[in-house]
């Protein structure tokens, strides 16, 4: 065992001293290999992190929604729906819910209004999200105008700005009260935007669901788990795809490792001849390249993955932000929370050194097999 | 098809091995044909060199093999929420006729890959390829399995369909179930028990003998292969109804998850890499006497012996003490 | 004792250029003596002891190594000779790491490391204990007179110091046989004769040593033991000066 374990560390010395040596040709080797290692990984994290952030945020919805669908487009909901609904065996509350979107032809943006039903907020003051008050250039105190259904646009004070802290759920928010949100949107007496239900035992809720559809055929339940579902299946469906595409440029380093493997220079070749030529076995060049893949892989991985983290969840990924940025106005800006999986490493580690040392096996074993004689005298 | 990052890399190993595995196996029948150690033609030497290039890429797609068997069955523990009814792993299996075969294929290329490896070790330690024809034919029996693996594997990926309602394990593994899976879970407990104590006893204690006499290495070998099939059959039948301290909970996946403290994981490696050391005893018997392995097979079949006991020591200590700590009693 | 029997070494047999290197050579080599092998370039010296030393297999012919001690480990008891022609290369490099020496005609020595090193490569792979080989390594150069260059790159060596270091190299692994090809090829006269002064050193440790050479001052010395002459491939005399 010792042996084997001192025979492992000579040819790893070796191993790196032979990279040393060829310096330029690794080092292109491994800034690539960085790369392709850093892309994914960041992905990987962003993901990570976002549907961490949705499942959170998600946890805190309310067990069922009902909405009101007419020939197949959302419309409003009759207050009365809720008082029926609460009715229902296992509902232990129903709330009705204000809300919609804004379009502020100002900047573009669509902000959402939320109402709410606290009493210390006044009419005539708003909360505004962090991204709202940046975009309108505002602060407390300001005054703002909304333009209403009713000509007269309904001016608003700023009373208080959401920290930035919960930039992802409310960057585009505006909180009114009930009457003012009347005001903006003409919105008819006696309907609502949907109703948040709550029950009393969660495996209740399908039958809930079901008895709801009953009651009332124009309506629309939608569970709080089948929202969880299909957000992670757009975040793995989205990762997923980009995960494809960066498949292409890891396929594009696979060639170039396969060539540069392959593509022995004159002095590596003579080594490995000189190698062979004083006792050295098949068996110990191909373990002398395998710890210079090795340790190529392993350098490539772990820089790359600190890198990742760094981008990702320091500098808020900067370099994915312009990607996304194309779709909103008000893009929030956030601090991720740092989530780090063994199992995503894992993933990372198939992804990426696993198609690595495929490239290189037979380059490797073909120089690893050269006759020493043939090596030495070219 | 489910498109996380998860099942592409599981997709790209299928791919790679099956590649692979062709590729190392096309030579490996070139080796089995034409192999003469006596002769120092040209083709001789050629294929003595192509024996480093099968034996490295068999060692990495075995290895592949391995990660790739827990990264599979965790996977399909993370997809669970995917599919209405799913609780664990038994449920993402179901959804397609798929799943439990690539499930089957790979815990058998995983028990097939782990003996290579091992003759593989043995032979290099042997100076003149003493088994090159042994592993030669065991290539051309493993490579079809590992194609077909790779091609379950992922018709099972890509034909996962999330609109499907799929069986909960309490519905596949309940005794009432008129199927294969309820037929084991069915199994009375007490004739149960006393087999698998029987069994691991009968292993543990041939183990230990060939360790310290040499003999009976037959008897070993095969005692620990039926003792995996029992220890799997009883963890279903009734190992699992301790561990989850309820009388008709007999699902084998649940285990992996966090809420039992991922017990399913230590349990089913020391099985596997029991099953593999006691099986490769066995398979190494017919090779003590030749020349150069006169000296290197005893001794290599004592260390497994060990690990073999080893592992399934530690298997029978865990599930002992879950028994014997858990609320449940059964009749 | 080192016996060839019928060996013949071709290179592209079948083919339009088919080359024999060597003609079913039958020959005895006897152990502690300085053997020369004098011919032209072509004459097949160097194959012939590149099948003697295992690095390479001859296409037919055996030849046999006797009472060469423990470096054999696959020995079997009771066995006087060990034929090595049907050794797979596993083998072959085992006995050649731990029999034989070499010291090649461009020396050939890996660039770019130390001195010192390159002594320890041959040994890097036995698994022996990197301060013994060490020890050992620096105590040949010592041995050398070249222990101040130990820590050097060997690019910055003369033509005689590399030699010596290649002579260091062929003796870390303490070998019964050392086998030379046109070791004086890159040396003066003073260098040469400094060459065959170690070589007598050498067989009085009672090792073998093979030189193939077309250098008067080799093949002309008083101090060699046999005389092989090669011609195209065959043995055209063998004598022996004892």
């Amino acid at each position: 065992m010792k042996r084997s374990i001192e025979r492992h560390l000579n040819i790893l010395d070796f191993a790196l001293s032979s990279l040393k040596r060829r310096r330029a040709k690794n080092f292109s080797l491994l800034a690539i290999y960085l790369l392709v290692i850093f892309l994914p990984a960041s992905l990987l994290f962003f993901v990570s992190a976002l549907k961490r952030e949705a499942a959170i945020i998600l946890s805190d919805a309310p067990d069922l929604v009902v909405q009101r669908l007419i020939a197949g487009r959302q419309d409003l909901v009759p207050k009365i729906y809720a008082e029926v609904i609460a009715g229902i065996s296992g509902v232990s509350e129903v709330r009705p819910r204000l809300w919609g979107y804004y379009f502020d032809s100002w900047n573009g943006a669509n902000y959402t209004i939320m109402t709410s039903d606290d009493r210390s907020l006044k009419q005539g003051k708003a909360s505004v999200g962090s991204g709202v008050a940046r975009s309108r250039k505002m602060k407390v105190g300001s005054m703002f105008p909304l333009r209403a259904e009713a000509k007269a646009p309904l001016i608003l004070e700023v009373e208080s700005i959401f920290s930035s802290r919960s930039d992802l759920m409310a960057s585009d928010m505006i909180v009114i009260t009930p009457e003012d949100f009347q005001q903006l949107f003409n919105f008819p007496a006696g309907q609502v935007t949907d109703l948040a239900v709550t029950a009393g035992n969660a495996r209740e809720l399908p039958t809930i669901a079901a008895k709801i559809v009953s009651l009332y055929p124009d309506s629309r339940p939608i569970l709080k788990s089948e929202m969880q579902r299909t957000y992670q299946a757009i975040f793995d469906w989205r990762s997923g795809m980009v995960m494809l595409i960066l498949a292409a440029t890891m396929l594009s380093f696979i060639i170039f490792a396969w060539d540069k493997a392959t593509g022995l220079s004159a002095e590596e070749r003579r080594e490995i001849g000189i190698l062979k030529s004083i006792g050295w076995e098949t068996s110990d060049v191909l373990l002398l390249k395998f710890w210079e893949g090795a340790v190529i892989s392993l350098t490539a991985f772990l820089v790359g993955v600190i890198l990742a983290y760094f981008h990702v969840f320091f500098f808020s990924a900067p370099l994915f932000a312009q990607a996304l940025k194309g779709w909103s106005v008000l893009y929030p800006r956030f601090q991720l929370v740092p989530v780090l999986d063994a199992y995503q490493l894992v993933v990372l580690f198939l992804f990426t050194v696993v198609p690595y040392t495929t490239a290189i096996i037979v380059p490797c074993w073909r120089a690893a097999t050269t006759d020493p004689d043939t090596a030495m005298r070219s | 098809m489910i498109l996380r990052p998860a099942t592409l890399s599981l997709i790209l190993i299928a791919l790679l091995t099956a590649g692979l595995g062709l590729y190392a196996g096309y030579y490996a029948v070139k080796i089995h044909e034409n192999w003469d150690t006596s002769c120092g033609s040209e083709q001789q030497l050629a294929l003595e060199r192509r024996t480093y290039l099968i034996s490295t890429i068999m060692s990495f797609v075995i290895t592949l093999e391995l990660i790739s068997l827990f990264l599979f069955i965790y996977t399909a523990d993370n997809l669970h929420n995917q599919f209405a009814g799913a609780m664990c792993a038994a449920g993402s299996l179901a959804v397609n006729p798929y799943g439990y075969p690539a499930l089957l294929l790979k815990v058998i290329n995983f028990l097939l890959g782990g003996v290579w490896l091992i003759l593989n070790r043995a032979d290099n330690k042997g100076y003149d390829y003493p088994l090159i024809r042994t592993k030669a034919a065991f290539l051309t029996v493993m490579v079809p399995l590992l194609v077909q693996e790779s091609i379950t594997v992922i018709l099972y990926f890509i034909g996962i369909k999330t609109d499907v309602i799929t069986s909960c394990c309490g519905s596949l593994f309940s005794s009432a179930a008129n199927s294969f899976t309820g037929d084991l879970a069915a199994l009375p407990h007490r004739p149960m028990q006393i087999l698998f104590f029987l069994s691991m006893a009968i292993t543990l204690l041939s183990g230990i003998f060939f360790y310290t006499r040499k003999r009976s290495g037959y008897l070993f070998s095969i005692s620990s292969a039926v003792t995996f099939l029992i220890s799997i059959i009883s963890i279903i039948s009734f190992i699992s109804l301790y561990i989850y301290e309820l009388p008709s909970h007999h699902c084998p996946f649940c285990l992996l998850q966090k809420e039992y403290d991922y017990i399913g994981y230590t349990l089913y490696i020391c099985l596997f890499g029991g099953a593999v050391a006691g099986i490769a005893t066995g398979v190494l018997m017919p090779y003590r006497q030749i020349g150069s392995l006169k000296r290197i097979i005893p001794e290599t079949q004592r260390r497994l012996a060990l690990a073999a006991v080893i592992f399934y020591l530690i298997f029978s200590l865990v599930t002992a003490w879950k028994i014997l700590a858990s609320t449940l009693k059964l009749g | 004792m080192i016996e060839l029997v019928g060996v013949t070494k071709t290179f592209n047999s079948g083919r339009p250029h088919q080359f024999t290197a060597l003609n079913s050579v039958t020959l005895v080599v006897r152990p502690e003596e300085i053997t020369v092998f004098k011919g032209p370039s072509g004459s097949g010296k160097t194959s012939l002891l590149t099948m003697i030393g295992c690095m390479a297999r001859p296409t037919s012919g055996r030849i046999f190594l006797k009472g060469v001690a423990a470096a054999l480990p696959f020995q079997e008891e009771g066995v006087e000779a060990v034929e090595i022609t049907s050794l797979p290369e596993r083998f072959l490099t085992a006995i050649r790491r731990s029999t034989f020496g070499f010291i090649f005609q461009q020396f050939n020595l890996i660039n770019g490391i130390s001195v010192l090193e390159n002594v320890m490569l041959p040994a890097y792979t036995t698994g022996e204990g990197v301060a013994h080989v060490k020890a050992r390594a620096l105590s040949l150069l010592e041995q050398f007179s070249i222990g101040r260059h130990a820590a050097q790159r060997v690019e910055l060596l003369s033509g005689g110091e590399l030699q010596r270091v290649a002579i260091a190299r062929a003796l870390i692994n303490n070998p019964a046989i050392i086998i030379a090809d046109e070791p004086t090829a890159h040396l003066d006269s003073k260098l040469s004769e400094e060459f065959m002064a170690i070589v007598a050193q050498l067989k009085s440790e009672g090792r073998s040593v093979l030189i193939a050479s077309h250098d008067p001052l080799v093949f002309d010395s008083p101090l060699i033991d046999s005389l092989v002459e090669m011609r195209d491939g065959e043995v055209v005399s063998s004598r022996s000066f004892r």
